[in-house]
């Protein structure tokens, strides 16, 4: 994301000790969008998207930042973390892919279909990602 | 389908405001899979889960849908009622299985 003075930003630690708690940034934007009187369906489509990222954020690098920025035009989420990056994004893009343990899918999660919805449900996605550093994505949602 | 429909069909326990009970629900969908959820259930207000955690409010809460059915005969931890109350979903328990209860409600009309 590039700097602009103009963007509202705000940030969300995304605490990866707890998957009990693992949402909850989600749950946070999706208030202020609401006060912030966004469409329905647009506050869904951002929700449902960072939801996805922070589950995989707990999942797979024990947390990290979550940043969003709201300009007059779009709405950006930044998910940054330092896990252990993806090896391909081309193969997790695929649905059903996962990498998720075993635990994780009987939690519900790791059907592989966390960074498939990402893209579903934004207008841009970027991954941004090295094996043994971590991994950044961007999400873009057009809001006019 | 009204949720107080929804609950004397199925023959469920109702965790609820008493207001909640006359909103009218389009549509349902079924899963133990919270990424499928995610991924289909757009537009749905109903959940049918046999999952237990924390996770299927804050799913249902994400889609904005107003109902949780917790399936075969499973009870909401103090933590699920909680959370599902705070955002003001419907909690409803069955005995059923999920695809008893999922045939119940589309022959009752629900999502048809």
């Amino acid at each position: 994301m590039t700097a602009d003075s103009n963007a509202l930003h705000f940030h969300y630690d995304v605490d990866g000790n707890n998957f009990t708690s693992a949402g909850e940034a989600s749950v946070q934007v999706k208030r202020m969008l609401r006060q912030m009187g966004y469409h329905p369906d647009l506050i869904r489509r951002i929700s449902v998207a960072m939801y996805e990222g922070e589950i995989n954020m707990v999942i797979h690098a024990k947390g990290g930042d979550a940043d969003v920025y709201v300009t007059p035009d779009c709405i950006t989420v930044v998910l940054k973390d330092v896990g252990p990056g993806i090896k391909d994004v081309n193969l997790a893009m695929q649905e059903g892919y996962s990498t998720a343990p075993d635990n994780i899918r009987s939690l519900g999660f790791g059907a592989g279909m966390g960074l498939p919805n990402m893209k579903r449900y934004s207008d841009e996605l970027k991954i941004d990602s090295v094996v043994g550093v971590g991994t950044t994505i961007e999400m873009t949602f057009r809001s006019a | 389908m009204t949720i107080r429909e929804i609950a004397e069909r199925i023959d469920a326990v109702v965790y609820a405001e008493p207001e909640q009970m006359d909103e009218d629900m389009n549509g349902a969908f079924g899963s133990d899979m919270m990424s499928d959820v995610l991924a289909f259930a757009e537009d749905r207000d109903v959940l049918l889960t046999g999952l237990l955690n924390p996770q299927i409010v804050r799913t249902a809460h994400m889609l904005d849908m107003s109902c949780i059915i917790i399936v075969r005969g499973k009870t909401a931890t103090e933590e699920i009622k909680r959370l599902a109350a705070d955002n003001q979903i419907a909690l409803l328990e069955t005995k059923l299985t999920m695809y008893e209860a999922s045939g119940k409600l589309y022959e009752g009309g629900l999502g048809r």
